[in-house]
This record gives structure tokens, C-alpha cells and sequence, in this order.
């Protein structure tokens, strides 16, 4: 890298060693700031604006009318009620979502690592078998389990050999929604267990053995000092589910297209939709929608900071 | 065999199976069955001829059915046993069928044409395995082409996330220099900006740098993440900077020290952090679908997605280029998974 | 779908060179196929350059996924291709390349005349598109399973609910599983409710969905009675596209509403596993028995570089002999006037796809003004997504058919009011 060398020597020599520090952070700092920074003052303007051209300039503005569209309704709770009805479906499909594939995920994640946690052979083998599918990539993992869940595919084979019978499972609202759940937390649990079991194996066994010559039993045990030990990483990975589990597209876009009607369509493919894919593009509407998205994900990543400074200190 | 006994038999209770023990195998078991399964139906089913993936419910293996020569016609008829009628028993070949209605020749009588129902034949079939459905992947559709788009991405967009996150990472952990915390509060800024928020602006920001439906429209702003900086800097904080110092004395230039030092130093933490940025931009989905317009520039994913909707029911093509996407990561996933269990565990924390 | 690519680099003659020097003038054409328009594009193409030297066509295949999606995104950008094969005939009138001052209008007036209206949008009257396939929505039949369940096909002037009936006893009488199957979109649907009493435009000329819900309700009704199947309009979200052609040519549903623009497809993959015909469009309670005209043309857009070159290849596939093999090689219908009344024999097309071809065009002239005039209407696409979007929601049950109709009419007025 004698090419690179050069330049950096001479500027060294200029600015001193400390400065150089510098040079070395520009190219990340330059590929943030365009690209993680100014998209978000971007955004904002984006938001106050109207029409369906993608040029800021050739945009009219509209102050905070597409926030009142977005926000215009009579009661929260029923999207029907509102305005802008798609948003809403949306917003209320990705809580629930959210709710039942962290919280199922991240259960069965911790089922698993304290499994894996015990004295089995092999551990390195098993861990690997549960971190399979985050390796796949999401429209694989949509490919894989469509076919499965086809009318005619092997899992309606089996339930009509076993006398159940089979279902259209993606045609039928509910279901595919439980399905995208399914899916999402297929794909993403091993990933979650690696850090939980990352964690348990960091609480020290001498703690274990003092709980076992306090004759102490395993349920005991593991309310009164795995889980509290455990749990600065649980909550690191709750938050982490969560705001992935926000930002959910990928798999479930591939796996039902959002559909039956809106069942599975979440706020980033609303966005997706709004802005890129509709006709007309309403880049002001998704803009605003970006926004309040991105608002819940700061107060997410905040908490997780907090939490992490406080792992790192204590 | 003494040590996969052994395996099997290690026990919670000293030598005895106790219940949780059966419970943890169990779970085990099921575990492999169940994250395992999908992906061998997978590629069972990419090696079905199109009748056989019709056939529900389905078979296990995948079968062919058997053909038989005619003297006088150049293809190969499909073979059948007959069974019910007068030529019960015979092998015969058929020609067409349809309605309910099948027209069959016996091999040892070429010009007679039979006519019988459908009901009366029963196809002769063996396992075999439908290689066709991959090699007319490469001559129907450009799938080197999106394998390539794939690869160059991938590799590009983590050569340069590596060079920029590690000398980012070098700088915030060994120097210090006014401004340094606030640089930090950048960085951690940008772990609170997903790309899925500022997709509109993005879209702009990269058009205007005429960057739309280009490759490198994926690859720049991928490489604008802050993790690979926290990880490695997290790692660097580990060097002892007595070493730095003895360079220093030796008058090295600090790129030097970068480039001979740190970076191999480094290796470890490079290397978790090259693995996920291979997975990420491998399966990058929503971000390539706004950028890359012209089908030429599919990546894999792309192609994987916009392939479901246009050949909507040609499973047989789209199973087995579902296959093919998923092989190389699975490839890296079998020689390196080592490496990416320690990494994510250490990541995770952070 | 094959990908071509032709790259002929012009040979640059030394001698006489000055600065506006012949240089090859790159075209490039994004051209997406039904069976196999842009293989026929491709070859004309090179017929083209060999008489242009210095003009060198590029021809872009791609699904029609992105026609309908990326081409106007890259549109809007400024980055796209030279000329399209295009549906959208209205929508992207504002990028058209105005063939005025290129081509003989006389000519083009006798040849094309009605469909010319389609590219025209407002103030912007030039000559724009050539339209290279004429379409028209219908049905398709499967005669053999009619005959199996001794069920005669309905005749002329039939209306929908004779059809469904028909369809559902076939269906009860033979193995077939839908009676009937259409595909998902909003242009599908605009024929039958046209005939339902949709009247599309209102007073303004704007856009309305006044009238439509007479159909939404019995299209609703049909879904969930399974008449129709469900999984077609069900299964996908959002406004994607998504065709039943597969389950017809599986021989799972009995009468299958798409259009002329399959019967390439129908004669490949059918062959002679069944009888399939092309009927007339149903009759509405409202009278008409409509179905939409449409196809796509080929367009040039003002963004190109070489806008001679571009006016050139497409007056080339306007000239009635090119057009007429085109046609004849492609097994469309033609727009082409004086192609058209001499009458095509389309290239190795079975007895069945002759027929279905005069089918489909002997239901021409029931086709009512209020559809040509809604193919032509600049915000159809619109109206289109929102028709898939509200009534797939009133399939599912999200929906009740009356709320999805107010949707579409509120969804409307948002979309006009952001491109006025």
C-alpha cells in the first residue's frame, strides 16, 4: 500500500499524529454523513412536501399535511376509521407482529440456549443446526416455506394423510399472518440463542455450585440467579428483536406480498408501497410515515444503549 | 463409537437419564428436524420434472417416468403398464392422450394404434433426478449474470466496509484528539438511522450522485454501517499500545502501523466482521429492489423475487434456482461457522 | 425468456471524418413479451441496422413487472431506455417523443387512426405511439370439460350469471376446481363492469368509480361463493399483478377471463390436452357486453439522446409489411388498419388458435366507447392499483364491499388531488 502511503506520510507530517486521526476517520465519516445523515434532514423535507416528483426542488409544499393524513383519525384503534386506513392496518399489523414473534422467538431462544447450555457433546453442532436458517437469505427462507405451504404441498399431504385435512393457508388471512410470524422466527432465532447462550455461559460455575450446596433446587436456581444474572443480555436482546422486528420486510414481502388483502402488510412495506411502488409515488406520504417509524426506532436504540453502557460498566 | 455412546448418554444425573435429559435430546432432535427439513424438501423437490411436482400429494423422492423406444418415430414414448383389458400386462408406449382418452402403440407392433382409456394405464417410473430444471436455468435465464451482480457486490461492498470501518475503528481506539466523543456520538448516531427510514431520500441522494440503477448504488451505501466500527474498535482497544510506540520509535509512518500492525492484529475481529457483511449483502433485499431497475443488474435475491411473480407456477426453475442462491452461503456457513458463532456472541453484547 | 443483446459496433470511416462524425447511435429498447414480441423485435431490429448502419438497437428484455413499475420510476429519474414496449398508454404521455416532424402523418392517420387517441393526453397531441398489439379482454373456455359434464356452452348475448352457472355446474360435474378464474388486475375487470353499469368518467371527464360497485359486489359474491378462485385476487397483497393462465392450462378451471395476448401462450402449453375456444365478452345486468381494449405500443421517449434514430426504428415497425409480419409472427391482434382488413395468417398457429384469434376480434365491436376511452385515460394506472387493492380487501373480508367502494372513491381523490 505504498500508494497510499505517501499521502498519508506527508500529511502526517503536516498535522502531527494526532491529527492524522482524521484522515483515517473521513472516508467512514463522509459515507455517513451522506448516507445516514443528510438522508434524515432529507427526510424531514421529504415530509413537508407533496406531488409525486422526486426531485425536492420540484415539490410542492404542503407544511404538515401529510403528517394530518397520516394522523387523522377518529378513533386509533380502528384503522377503518381513519384517513389514511392502509397506514394504520399497517402500524397495527406490525404491533402485533412485533409482540408475538419477539416474544415467541425470543422464548423459544432462551429454551434453546439453556438447553445447549448443559452438558452435552457436540454443543458446537447443535448451536450450529439452530443458527442455520439466519445464514439463508429472506427470500429463500419465503421461497422455501411457500412451497411447503402451498394447497398442494406436503404439509396439507400430511395433514390429509393424518385425516386433519388441509387448509389454503396463505389464502386465508389469519393464518398467513401466523405464518409469517412462523417464518420470521425460523429464520432469526439461532441468532438470539447464540447471544443468550453467550450470556449464560458467562455466569460463572462456582455461582452454580454454591446454589447447589445450598442445596437449592433447579427451578429455584434458575429464577433466583440465572434470570437475574441473565438478564442485562435478555433485555439486550429483546430490544435488538424489537427493533428488527419493526423493521420486518424482507421475508414476509417475498413469502405473501403483504396479502391476503392487507393481512401481513407492515409499516416498512407501506412505505415501500407508498412511496415506490404505487402509482402515483407519493414520496411526502412514505417520508412522513419514514419519520414516525424512525421515531420509535430512536427511543428503541436509546434504551439499548442505556442498557449496554450499564452491561459495560457494572 | 465408544464417544458417540458416550455422547448419546451424557446425562444430567451422574450415569442416569434423567427426564430433563430425555426432554433436551428431544428438543434436540426435533430442532435438526425442524430447521433442517424445509431446506432438504427444498432441494428434493428442485430435482421433481414439473409433472412430478403437479402430483399431490407429493412423494418423498423424486421419480421420473420411464420411456420407451418405438421403431419408426423419433422420440421416446412415455411407458405404461396396461392394466385392465385385453392387453393386460403389456408394456406399451403412448402417443397422446387426452379427454380421459390415451392412443398407446406396442413396442413389438409399430404401426397398430390402440386406443384406451386412461384409467387402464399405469406409468412405469423409476427415482430420478431432475438435472434439467438446473441447466436450463443458465440457458433460459441470465443467471450467471445474477450470480455475478450478486458476487461483485458482495465482495466489493465488504472489501470496502472493511477498509473504512477499520481505519474509522483505529483511529477513535488509538488516538486521542479533540473531537473524539463527539465523532463516537456520530457513530452511535448512525446505529439509530436504518436504512429502511431514509429509504426516499436515499433513493435521491443516489440518483443524484447518478448511482441509480447501478451496482455501486448497493455497494456505498452499504458500507455505511457503525457496527463494524464498534466491533473492531472494541478489539483494537485490546493491542497494547506499547507496540505502537515501539513502531513509532522505529520511525514508522502511522499508515505503516495501520496497514503491518493493526490490521493483522486484528485478524480475528476482521474476519467475524467480513463473514456478516458477506451474509448482509448476499441476502440484501428491500434496498437493491428500489436501486436496481434494469434486469441486467439483478442481484440473485432480485431475480429469485421477480422470477416468483412472472413464472408464477414454474416451480421446477424457481426451486432449483432457490437452491443454487442459497448454496454459497451455506458454503461459508459449513467452513466458517466457527468463527460466526463467536462473532455474533460478541457482537450481540455490545 | 432468452436475453438478447445486440452490440454491432459501427465501423467508424476514417476519410471525411469532421466533429458531428457517424459514431454509432446507441437505441435502447425495453421491450418486455407476452410469447415472443421482443424475440421478433430483435430480429427486425437487426433487418433495421443492417439498412441504418450506425444506428444500433438495443433490445432489453425484461418481465413486465418492471414495465409497469421501474420504467416510471426510471422515467421520472431521467434515466431511461430510448423506446418501450408500453401499457400504461396514457400515463406516460409527459415523456413521449413527439414523431411528428419524423414520420409521414398521413400514413400514420390511415393506419393507426382511434389508437393513436390513446397516447395523447391534454395539450400534448403529437404523434407518440405505434401501437404494435391490439388487445382485447375475453374469455377463455374449456370446451372439453363442457363436454365431459354435458353441459352446453351458453350462446350469444349470455349474460355473467349464465356463465356462472354454466361454469359451476361443469366444475361439480367434472374434476376441474374453479369454475371460474380472472386475473388480478384492474384492467381485467374493467370490461365486466363496464357491463355492470361503470361508468368511469364523471361529468369533468376525471376519473370515478360511480358505478362500479354493482360489479364489486357480485365479483365479491363470486369469490365467496367459490365461483371464482379465490386464490388468484386472495393470496397476493397490494396491487401486484397476478395472472390464472397456469391453472386454465392445468385444466382446473372451466372459463378463465384474461385476454387475446394469452392465445400464444394457450396454443404452446394447452396443444391438445383439451378443447379450448374464445367467447365473446358476458353480458352486464346494464347492458353492454364489454370487454377493455388495450395491447401496447411502442413509444419513444423525449429524455433520448437520438431522437432521429429512435423516430427511425419505429417508423421501420410502422411500415405495413414489417407490421404485418410482425403480427403474423407474433400472433397478436393487429392495430394496423390496412393489416387488418387484408387480413392475417398468423404463423404456425394451430386451428385452435386461428379461431381463438377471430374470437377475440369479432368482439371487437362490442367493446364500448367508455372502455376506450378509460385504456386511454392518463390515470388509469391509478385507478387500476386501487380497484385491485380495495376489492381484494372486500374478497378477504377486511372490507365490507360498500366501505371498499368509498375507499376506492377517497383513494382516487388523494392520488388526483397529488398529480393536478
Amino acid at each position: 500500500m505504498r500508494v497510499i502511503e505517501i499521502p498519508m506520510l506527508a500529511l502526517q507530517r503536516k498535522v502531527g499524529v494526532n491529527r492524522l486521526a482524521w484522515a483515517f476517520l473521513l472516508p467512514n465519516l463522509i459515507l455517513f454523513g451522506l448516507f445516514a445523515f443528510l438522508p434524515v434532514i432529507l427526510n424531514v423535507f421529504y415530509a413537508m412536501t407533496g406531488g409525486d416528483n422526486v426531485l425536492l426542488v420540484d415539490r410542492p409544499q404542503v407544511g404538515t399535511r401529510n403528517f394530518a393524513t397520516l394522523l387523522d383519525c377518529q378513533n386509533y384503534l380502528d384503522a377503518n376509521s381513519c384517513r389514511e386506513d392502509k397506514f394504520w392496518r399497517a402500524v397495527w399489523n406490525t404491533v402485533r407482529f412485533v409482540i408475538l414473534q419477539v416474544g415467541i422467538m425470543v422464548g423459544f431462544a432462551l429454551l434453546t440456549a439453556i438447553i445447549l447450555n448443559r452438558d452435552i457433546r457436540a454443543r458446537g453442532f447443535f448451536r450450529s443446526v439452530f443458527f442455520f436458517p439466519v445464514l439463508l437469505s429472506p427470500v429463500v427462507v419465503a421461497l422455501i416455506w411457500k412451497w411447503i405451504l402451498q394447497r398442494e404441498g406436503v404439509l396439507n399431504a400430511f395433514l390429509d394423510w393424518t385425516g386433519v385435512g388441509g387448509i389454503n393457508w396463505l389464502v386465508d388471512a389469519q393464518w398467513a399472518f401466523v405464518w409469517s410470524v412462523f417464518i420470521s422466527v425460523w429464520a432469526h432465532m439461532g441468532f438470539y440463542t447464540l447471544i443468550l447462550l453467550a450470556g449464560l455461559q458467562a455466569i460463572p460455575r462456582d455461582v452454580y455450585e454454591a446454589a447447589l450446596m445450598d442445596r437449592a433446587g433447579a427451578w429455584r436456581t434458575f429464577r433466583r440467579i440465572t434470570l437475574p444474572l441473565l438478564a442485562p443480555t435478555m433485555l439486550v436482546v429483546l430490544i435488538l428483536a424489537l427493533i428488527k422486528g419493526v423493521q420486518t420486510f424482507d421475508e414476509v414481502y417475498a413469502f405473501t406480498g403483504g396479502g391476503p388483502g392487507t393481512a401481513t402488510t407492515f409499516i416498512i412495506q407501506y412505505i415501500y408501497e407508498e412511496g415506490f411502488a404505487g402509482a402515483p409515488r407519493l414520496f411526502g406520504l412514505a417520508a412522513a410515515a419514514s419519520l414516525l417509524v424512525a421515531g420509535v426506532l430512536v427511543v428503541l436504540t436509546l434504551i439499548q444503549l442505556r442498557i449496554s453502557r450499564n452491561n459495560v460498566d457494572g | 463409537m465408544g464417544r458417540v455412546f458416550s455422547f448419546l448418554t451424557a446425562t444430567r444425573g451422574k450415569g442416569r437419564l434423567h427426564w430433563t435429559d430425555w426432554v433436551s435430546y428431544a428438543y434436540l432432535i426435533f430442532g435438526i428436524f425442524l430447521m433442517f427439513a424445509p431446506v432438504v424438501w427444498l432441494v428434493l423437490s428442485s430435482f421433481k420434472s414439473a409433472n412430478e411436482l403437479d402430483r399431490f400429494p407429493p412423494r418423498f423422492l423424486p421419480y421420473a417416468q420411464e420411456t420407451v423406444e418405438i421403431d419408426g418415430l423419433d422420440d421416446p414414448l412415455l411407458a405404461f403398464t396396461v392394466i385392465d383389458g385385453d392387453l393386460t400386462g403389456q408394456v406399451v408406449g403412448q402417443t397422446r392422450r387426452a379427454a380421459g382418452r390415451a392412443e398407446v402403440i406396442v413396442p413389438s407392433n409399430p404401426d397398430e394404434r390402440i386406443r384406451l382409456t386412461v384409467d387402464q394405464l399405469e406409468p412405469i417410473e423409476g427415482v430420478a433426478f431432475a438435472t434439467e430444471n438446473y441447466t436450463q436455468l443458465f440457458e433460459r435465464f441470465n443467471f450467471l449474470r445474477f450470480f455475478w451482480n450478486s458476487t461483485f457486490i458482495t465482495i466489493t461492498a465488504t472489501l470496502l466496509m472493511l477498509l473504512v470501518n477499520s481505519m474509522a475503528a483505529f483511529a477513535l481506539s488509538k488516538y486521542e484528539f479533540k473531537g473524539r466523543t463527539s465523532v463516537l456520538l456520530i457513530v452511535i448516531g448512525t446505529l439509530m438511522i436504518p436504512q429502511t427510514v431514509v429509504l426516499v431520500p436515499l433513493f435521491l441522494i443516489v440518483t443524484e450522485l447518478g448511482m441509480f440503477n447501478s451496482l455501486w448504488g448497493v455497494i456505498i451505501p452499504g458500507a455505511a454501517t457503525p457496527t463494524g466500527v464498534f466491533l473492531l474498535r472494541q478489539y483494537m482497544i485490546t493491542i497494547p499500545d506499547e507496540i505502537l510506540d515501539a513502531a513509532r520509535m522505529d520511525k514508522a509512518s502511522e499508515w505503516k502501523i495501520f496497514w503491518r500492525i493493526i490490521i493483522p492484529l486484528s485478524a480475528p475481529a476482521i474476519a467475524v466482521l467480513a463473514i456478516l457483511a458477506i451474509m448482509w449483502r448476499w441476502n440484501d433485499f428491500l434496498w437493491p429492489l428500489i436501486v436496481l431497475t434494469r434486469t441486467e443488474n439483478f442481484t440473485l435475491q432480485l431475480a429469485l423475487n421477480s422470477f416468483q411473480g412472472e413464472l408464477q407456477t414454474d416451480w421446477p426453475s424457481l426451486l432449483a434456482m432457490t437452491v443454487l442462491t442459497l448454496l454459497p452461503i451455506a458454503a461459508v456457513f459449513m467452513f466458517l461457522q466457527k468463527y460466526i458463532a463467536t462473532g455474533i456472541a460478541s457482537t450481540g453484547g455490545k | 425468456m432468452k436475453k438478447t443483446s445486440l452490440t454491432t459496433t459501427a465501423m467508424v470511416v476514417g476519410l471525411g471524418m469532421t466533429a458531428s462524425a457517424i459514431s454509432a447511435q446507441e437505441v435502447r429498447f425495453m421491450c418486455y413479451s407476452d410469447g415472443n414480441e421482443c424475440e421478433v423485435y430483435d430480429d427486425l431490429a437487426n433487418r433495421f441496422e443492417a439498412e441504418n448502419s450506425g444506428i444500433d438497437v438495443i433490445v432489453d428484455v425484461v418481465p413486465y413487472q418492471a414495465i409497469l413499475e421501474n420504467l416510471p420510476v426510471q422515467l421520472a429519474a431521467g434515466t431511461g431506455p430510448d423506446l418501450a414496449k408500453v401499457t400504461d398508454l396514457g400515463g406516460l404521455n409527459e415523456y413521449y417523443l413527439d414523431l411528428t416532424s419524423y414520420v409521414d402523418t398521413a400514413y400514420w392517420d390511415d393506419a393507426f387512426g382511434e389508437t393513436l387517441n390513446w397516447y395523447r393526453v391534454g395539450e400534448r397531441q403529437g404523434y407518440y405511439g405505434m401501437h404494435s398489439q391490439l388487445t382485447i379482454t375475453g374469455p377463455f373456455v374449456n370446451a372439453t370439460l363442457f363436454e365431459q359434464a354435458g353441459v352446453d356452452l351458453p350462446g350469444e348475448g349470455a349474460t355473467w350469471d349464465d356463465w356462472a352457472a354454466a361454469a359451476s355446474a361443469v366444475a361439480s360435474a367434472t374434476d376441474a376446481d374453479f369454475p371460474m378464474a380472472m386475473d388480478r388486475s384492474g384492467h381485467r375487470v374493467a370490461g365486466p363492469a363496464i357491463s355492470y353499469g361503470a361508468k368511469y368518467f364523471d361529468d369533468a371527464g376525471d376519473g370515478s368509480f360511480d358505478g362500479f360497485d354493482a360489479f364489486a359486489a357480485a365479483f365479491v359474491g363470486w369469490n365467496e361463493d367459490g365461483t371464482m378462485a379465490r386464490d388468484v385476487w386472495a393470496s397476493q397483497g397490494g396491487s401486484t399483478y397476478a395472472d390464472a393462465a397456469q391453472e386454465f392450462i392445468n385444466g382446473e378451471v372451466v372459463f378463465y377471463y384474461s385476454g387475446s395476448w394469452q392465445v400464444a401462450r394457450m396454443d404452446e402449453q394447452v396443444g391438445d390436452f383439451f378443447d379450448w375456444k374464445v367467447v365473446g365478452s358476458p353480458c352486464g345486468p346494464a347492458g353492454p357486453c364489454s370487454g377493455m381494449p388495450g395491447g401496447a405500443g411502442v413509444v419513444g421517449f423525449e429524455q433520448t439522446e437520438n431522437p432521429e434514430a429512435v423516430a427511425k426504428f419505429i417508423d421501420f415497425l410502422a411500415q405495413e409489411e414489417v407490421y404485418a409480419e410482425t403480427t403474423a409472427r407474433t400472433r397478436n391482434l393487429p392495430a394496423h388498419l390496412g393489416v387488418a382488413s387484408a387480413g392475417v395468417e398468423f404463423e404456425g398457429v394451430s386451428p385452435a388458435a386461428q379461431g381463438a384469434l377471430n374470437g377475440f376480434a369479432s368482439a371487437l365491436p362490442d367493446v364500448s366507447p367508455i372502455a376506450f376511452a378509460y385504456q386511454g385515460y392518463a390515470g388509469n394506472r391509478a385507478m387500476y392499483g386501487i380497484t385491485v387493492e380495495r376489492v381484494s380487501q372486500a374478497i378477504v373480508g377486511e372490507l365490507s364491499v360498500e366501505d371498499a367502494m368509498d375507499r376506492a372513491a377517497s383513494d382516487l381523490e388523494a392520488a388526483m388531488a397529488e398529480t393536478q
